[in-house]
């Protein structure tokens, strides 16, 4: 079995009196997907965003626990968030890209880490657009707005961005949830590819996905982690009733 | 049943008197849109008019290129060189800008980056009411205290400067530009700062990287919007900076803007329909067209360069 990645231990969230997540245990392999399902509210995006500190930005937040990345407490004192962000990188829910061109969209993450040379960056812009499987598509028109892209293009821009600065792990929050399904069938294919390099962690509403994608898929329900199992053993025969009862959709 | 009749009728009574009303709110709000277009109209008719009078008499090409402008001299003595005029009003101008401009990003990204929400509710508005501030209020603020600070450090300086005059119309043009310039930062959406910083950016490169560019149209126009009120400013400039046409472009000297001579034209004894009274105008002209031109420039650059996210 692959090493552990993320090793999340007790983990407590507060939004200011209200507790979004309640005692989450995880352990997260390296080089596998990993599916956050459950219904709307029930703390996916918040657990999400507390593996690269994101929570951070929203005033009023109290976290405790440990999440250990590489044997190190994310959340202790000695940890630098800029370090930490670039190796967890992010994909949002709807494509975001910066409003600058497709080349600065990708270059801007090694070069606010110090990487100026125009020849590395070049190579650096290639190999992450050829990673995300947008690069045939946009070789030609490199100093073109990213905002032209389609959405579908956007998101895989996105992912580009996020890759150009080398992370060990990739979040994707329901990164095909603004894609039609065509877009969304390549994001699925880089998906699995990504994850022979990547540890992901992605969040969705569709169990088909989840199904489809991932090796172990994470169950929450009101800030619990109700079931944490393999996917194949989760869809088909989950341990919990709750589970049972989500995936077949007889709630949420 | 006759209460119901009676109901009936009222209903009806009320319906006609608010439909009477509506019909003619259109009219009426479409009158008080014409009177300001009237009015405006009517300015530039008037400008044009007696501009026209002032060029009959005065060539154009003096008028543009002469470097001395003694409008308010006796007949004789009398020169219609704008230069020096313009160039008093570049100076402030400039002068503001080296003020106002640094300032007013700095405070434009505290507050839209850096503040938290509770300080920024309460330092927005105070721009606001600083931006309404009367201008000469600002004047007297210049000659009795900007003056005589900078009076310490540049001993030799006219009492009537243009260093204290650009100082306090900088600081004037500044919440104007602080607060359009936050309001263009703001509109940059939240997740495109997510995505900066789970790229591992910090707070600072957030602003400079990603935040300022995005928001550049914006911000240039209200630098263009701020200039260009700059450009007009009158109150403030006639009492700091003085009434001394100057083609010497000294800070540490009394020089004369555009607006001040209007000022101290319009404040002598100057016959009406006489050349100097004509010259108001033809300098009135002008500024008209540069700050027309300014607030053209304002528009076309945050339509052009608007940034679709
Ligand atoms: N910034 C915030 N401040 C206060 N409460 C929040 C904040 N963000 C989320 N919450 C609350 O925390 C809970 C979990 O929210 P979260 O966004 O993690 O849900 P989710 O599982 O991602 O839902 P969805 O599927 O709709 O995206 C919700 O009850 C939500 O209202
Ligand atoms: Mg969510």
């Amino acid at each position: 079995m692959n090493p552990t990645a993320i090793s999340v231990k007790n983990l407590d969230l507060y939004y200011g009196e209200k507790q979004a997540l309640k005692n989450i245990h995880v352990d997260i392999d390296e080089r596998s997907v990993t599916a956050l399902i459950g219904p709307s509210g029930c703390g996916k995006s918040t657990f999400l965003r507390t593996l690269n500190r994101m929570n951070d930005l929203i005033p009023n937040v109290r976290i405790e626990g440990q999440i250990l990345i590489k044997d190190t407490d994310i959340y202790s004192d000695e940890v630098d968030v800029e370090m930490l962000r670039k190796r967890v990188g992010m994909v949002f829910q709807a494509p975001n890209p910066f409003p600058k061109s497709i080349y600065e969209n990708v270059a801007y993450g090694p070069r606010i880490h110090g990487l100026n040379d125009k020849k590395k960056l070049d190579e650096i812009v290639e190999r992450s657009l050829r990673g995300a499987a947008l690069w045939d598509e946009v070789k030609d028109r490199l100093k073109d707005r990213a905002t032209g892209l389609s959405g579908g293009q956007q998101q895989r821009l996105c992912i580009a961005r996020a890759l150009a600065v080398e992370p060990d792990i990739l979040l994707m929050d329901e990164p095909t949830s603004a894609l039609d399904p065509i877009s969304t069938l390549k994001v699925e294919e880089l998906v699995q590819e990504l994850k022979k390099n990547y540890t992901i962690v992605i969040v969705t509403h569709n169990m088909q996905q989840a199904a489809r994608i991932s090796d172990k898929t994470a169950f929450f329900l009101n800030g619990d982690l109700i079931e944490y199992n393999d996917t194949d053993k989760l869809f088909s025969n989950p341990d919990h009733q709750q589970t049972e009862e989500y995936i077949t959709g007889r709630f949420g | 049943m006759s209460q119901l009749a009676e109901k009936k009728n009222f209903f009806r009574k009320e319906k006609t008197w608010r439909e009477k009303m509506e019909a003619l709110i259109p009219g009426f709000l479409l009158l008080c849109g014409l009177l300001s277009v009237l009015t405006t109209v009517g300015i530039v008719f008037t400008l044009i008019k007696e501009t026209a009078s002032f060029f009959a008499e005065v060539p154009f090409v003096d008028f543009i290129t002469g470097t001395k402008w003694t409008a308010l001299f006796s007949e004789d003595q009398r020169e219609f060189g704008i230069l020096p005029l313009l160039i008093g009003s570049l100076q402030i101008t400039l002068g503001a800008a080296v003020v106002a401009v640094p300032l007013g990003i700095g405070s434009a990204i505290y507050l839209s980056e850096y503040a938290p929400e509770r300080i920024r509710r309460v330092i927005k508005p105070v721009l606001e009411v600083l931006a309404g501030i009367p201008t000469i209020v600002f004047g007297y603020f210049g000659v009795t205290f900007v003056t005589p600070l900078l009076r310490d450090f540049f001993p030799d300086m006219d009492f009537f400067n243009a260093l204290s005059a650009s100082i306090v119309v900088g600081i004037m043009i500044l919440p104007m530009i602080a607060s359009l310039s936050e309001d263009a930062m703001r509109s940059v959406p939240r997740n495109i700062r997510e995505a900066a910083y789970g790229l591992g950016s910090t707070r600072l490169e957030v602003s400079l990287k990603v935040v300022l560019p995005a928001a550049l149209s914006g911000i240039v126009a209200s630098f263009v919007l701020a200039l260009s009120r700059a450009v007009g400013e009158t109150m403030a400039v006639t009492i700091i900076a003085g009434s001394t046409p100057s083609m010497s472009f000294s800070y540490l000297e009394s020089i004369q803007t555009m607006t001040a001579f209007m000022v101290q034209a319009s404040t002598g004894d100057i016959s009406y329909h006489s050349l100097p009274y004509y010259s108001i105008y033809a300098v009135g002209a002008t500024l008209f067209v540069i700050t027309l031109t300014m607030n053209l420039l304002a528009l076309y650059i945050s339509r052009r360069y608007k940034e679709e996210y």
